[in-house]
């Protein structure tokens, strides 16, 4: 910039005429070259720097914009709880967003040079950030689904938790009162009166919905005729219901069914000593018991409440929730910007180490990590800057009553100015924290470009 | 023999570093993949069960949804909104971010070095602080509502972008090409459409279809300059998320349809993308 006003103000003084033509052209090409300049500046002016002046300071006036305030504003931003919450949950996602993103492309980015189909998988990853905010927002507004038959991840969820803790089976099914067993509190049953080794039991229950009952189930009335054998405790477990009415309170009927993969527990003082699964008659046996008297139960899991998933877009977990499908948009990005930077390294560092005998581990950690630094700044940074804007998916994907939980600066500068709230002062002060929070991107920007240029 | 080990120990690895990839390839791909097969699906089969239920029976899948949403006049008005927000602010981000880029990069006028750190500056600045003046403005010249005003203030809020992008690239053309041009006495109104635009061009089709994309995908600005007769698929389909669940047959569809174009698009000039938004970052 000095150099140009040095350069205007000392004019080279040649001859008389051929001094006036140059002046001559000189100013025509400064003419053009503002023609050339001055649309682009026009709407920069009036449609970027005059509203940045004019948000700064309609930011010091009243919600009508008549009374000048001063900082009130700004003081009413650190009180307010729902200005307080967007605070809070945009710097849970500043914390949290852009050091996620960074360190899953970098892995990313290191793994997929090791296969050859990188560019597909590239691509494929990239391929969200083509993708709005809006149709990423219903994406995983779908995905979450607190629904197992709706959300693949509670779906998912739900199949991996059954894996792992079983399902229960009959989760409606009860015993009638004075049928033989009793509830506890725990949800589970036991028999009435003590049994011992040498005898059947009929536990029967009622209450099965018919999707509940597997396909699988036999009638229980050939095993509940059978007799136990010496030393041995059997029973049947069935459904005390006979479809089309007929039938016998308490009583096996010929076309009652078995309730198949019912946990049975045999107990004895009050201690589970020995435990089995129903077939698919409804059929248990316990053998080997010690002599003495024992109940049978039925234990509580064969009866819980299914297990219903994660709710993901609850107020405890919705910002978890977005992250995640903001990992998912700019994951990409991270990574081939990584990869770039990864292609640009200097092989003989690498090569180098390898001689030395270095493993992959030590090579990632003493070399490609920081000569990656600038990269992963830049990546860092910009990373920064779009994590504090994050405005769409936050709108789409809280449900509105989540939505206050769910709330970030951007989404409440809105609501603030224009969603019901109709607080102008306030929502401008809510636009000039945005800026100011970008200012250190700004002033790096500026720097960075003047240090190019010399 | 310890070479042997270390082969297969590599090839292990390996195996695993692909394993752990395809993983996460699949995992990328689900999410729209659901949404393409629900928009494929009744609301009543969507309220019963899942997406993943079309593998078992696929007796689901149909294009009534896209049928129904062909007949939508809003939907399809909100399309062709769409093309008209997005195509006139690419060709005007492009056109005038060329103009100013050459000048900033070639031409002499005064302040120009200044005034293009201010245009660094104003990469950053977040279009939320534009919104509530901006909306004033627009109301008081009549553009409010309109589909101009939404151009105009995505124009004006791609251009630093656009000018710091072009007049970079320009400015890494030889010095002696623009002369011999000036010596031939070409105006620099030619030598700016004759040899800056042509030279430029990889620049400039990156910047396009960055820019592109970028309105094409936008909500919040039209959310609020758009009315409903010129609203944007985005701020249609975003208008119908207050009932999600009932009315996924609208939405799965419609979200796909706004997607189409920007992933083909990504697709046909990935390489020119993935270097906007390269060039891009820190923005």
């Amino acid at each position: 910039m000095t150099a140009t006003l040095v350069k205007e103000a000392s004019p080279t003084p040649t001859a008389g005429a051929g001094r006036t033509r140059a002046r001559r052209t000189r100013r025509r090409g400064r003419l053009v070259a503002l023609l050339f300049v001055f649309p682009a500046l026009l709407l920069l002016g009036a449609l970027v720097v005059y509203p940045v002046l004019f948000s700064v300071g309609r930011s010091f006036f009243d919600a009508s914009g008549t009374r000048f305030v001063g900082g009130e504003n700004y003081a009413e931003m650190f009180r307010d709880p729902a200005t307080l919450k967007a605070i809070r949950n945009t710097t849970i996602w500043v914390v949290v967003a852009p050091a996620l993103l960074t360190g899953l492309g970098l892995i990313l980015a290191v793994l997929v040079e090791k296969v050859r189909w990188a560019t597909a998988f590239k691509l494929l990853l990239f391929m969200p950030m083509a993708v709005s905010f809006l149709a990423a927002g219903i994406i995983f507004r779908l995905a979450y689904d607190a629904d197992p038959d709706k959300g693949v991840l509670n779906a998912a969820a739900v199949s991996l938790h059954d894996a792992f803790q079983g399902t229960s089976t009959y989760p409606t099914a009860r015993a009638r009162d004075g049928q033989g067993l009793t509830e506890a509190a725990d949800g589970s049953y036991r028999t009435s009166t003590s049994v011992s080794p040498g005898q059947a039991v009929t536990l029967g229950l009622v209450g099965v919905l018919p999707d509940d009952l597997p396909e699988s189930a036999e009638p229980a009335y050939p095993a509940a005729a059978r007799e136990a054998a010496p030393g041995e405790l059997r029973g049947v477990v069935y459904l005390d219901f006979t479809p089309g009415g007929g039938g016998e309170q308490g009583k096996v009927d010929r076309r009652e069914s078995g309730l198949p993969e019912m946990k049975v527990e045999a107990v004895r003082a009050g201690k589970a000593v020995a435990s089995t699964t129903t077939a698919a008659d409804g059929s248990f046996r316990f053998e080997g018991l010690d002599d003495g008297s024992y109940a049978v139960r039925l234990p509580a899991s064969n009866f819980a409440a299914p297990y219903e998933g994660i709710s993901w877009l609850g107020p405890t977990l919705v910002t978890p929730a977005i992250i995640g499908a903001y990992l998912w948009i700019w994951t990409g990005f991270a990574m081939v910007l990584i990869g770039a930077g990864l292609a640009a390294l200097p092989r003989d560092a690498l090569e180098a180490a390898r001689m030395d005998g270095a493993n992959e581990w030590q090579i990632f950690r003493r070399i490609t990590v920081p000569l990656l630094a600038p990269v992963l700044t830049v990546v860092f940074v910009t990373l920064v800057i779009n994590v504090m804007k994050v405005f769409d998916l936050v709108y789409i994907i809280a449900p509105g009553p989540v939505q206050e939980d769910a709330t970030v600066l951007a989404t409440q500068m809105w609501l603030v100015s224009f969603g019901g709230g109709n607080n102008q002062g306030l929502g401008s002060a809510l636009g000039v924290l945005l800026l100011l929070l970008v200012i250190p991107a700004m002033v790096f920007n500026v720097r960075r470009f003047r240090r190019s240029q010399r | 023999m310890n070479a042997a080990m270390n082969t297969v120990r590599r090839g292990l690895g390996n195996g695993v570093v692909q394993a752990f990839l395809v993983v996460v390839g699949l995992v990328w791909m689900t999410p729209l993949a659901g949404l393409f097969l629900s928009s494929l699906r009744s609301a009543e089969d969507t309220a019963k069960g899942g997406w993943w239920t079309v593998f078992t029976s696929p007796g689901q899948l149909s294009f009534d949804n896209y049928s129904a949403l062909l007949g939508n006049a809003g939907i399809s008005q909100a399309f062709w909104n769409t093309v008209l927000i997005s195509v006139p602010t690419t060709v005007l981000v492009v056109v005038l971010a060329a103009l100013a880029g050459y000048a900033f990069a070639w031409l002499d006028f005064p302040g120009r070095e200044a005034i293009f750190l201010v245009v660094v500056a104003l990469l950053v600045v977040p279009v939320q602080i534009g919104l509530l003046p901006v909306a004033k403005l627009f109301g008081q010249l009549g553009l409010f509502g309109t589909i101009p005003g939404v151009v105009l203030f995505h124009v004006a809020y791609g251009l630093p972008f656009a000018v710091f992008l072009l007049r970079n690239y320009f400015a890494e053309m030889p010095k002696e090409m623009l002369e011999a041009a000036r010596m031939d006495g070409g105006s620099e109104w030619r030598i700016f459409t004759r040899l800056v635009l042509p030279v430029g061009r990889p620049a400039i089709a990156s910047l396009a279809i960055f820019q592109f994309l970028w309105v094409w995908n936008d909500m919040l600005v039209a959310l609020l300059f758009a009315d409903s007769a010129s609203q944007p698929l985005t701020v249609a389909l975003q208008s119908q998320i207050r009932q999600f669940g009932s009315n996924i047959d609208v939405l799965a569809p419609g979200a796909f349809v706004s997607l189409v174009v920007p992933v083909v698009v990504f697709f046909a000039f990935q390489r020119h993308f993935v270097q906007g938004v390269m060039a891009g970052s820190v923005k």
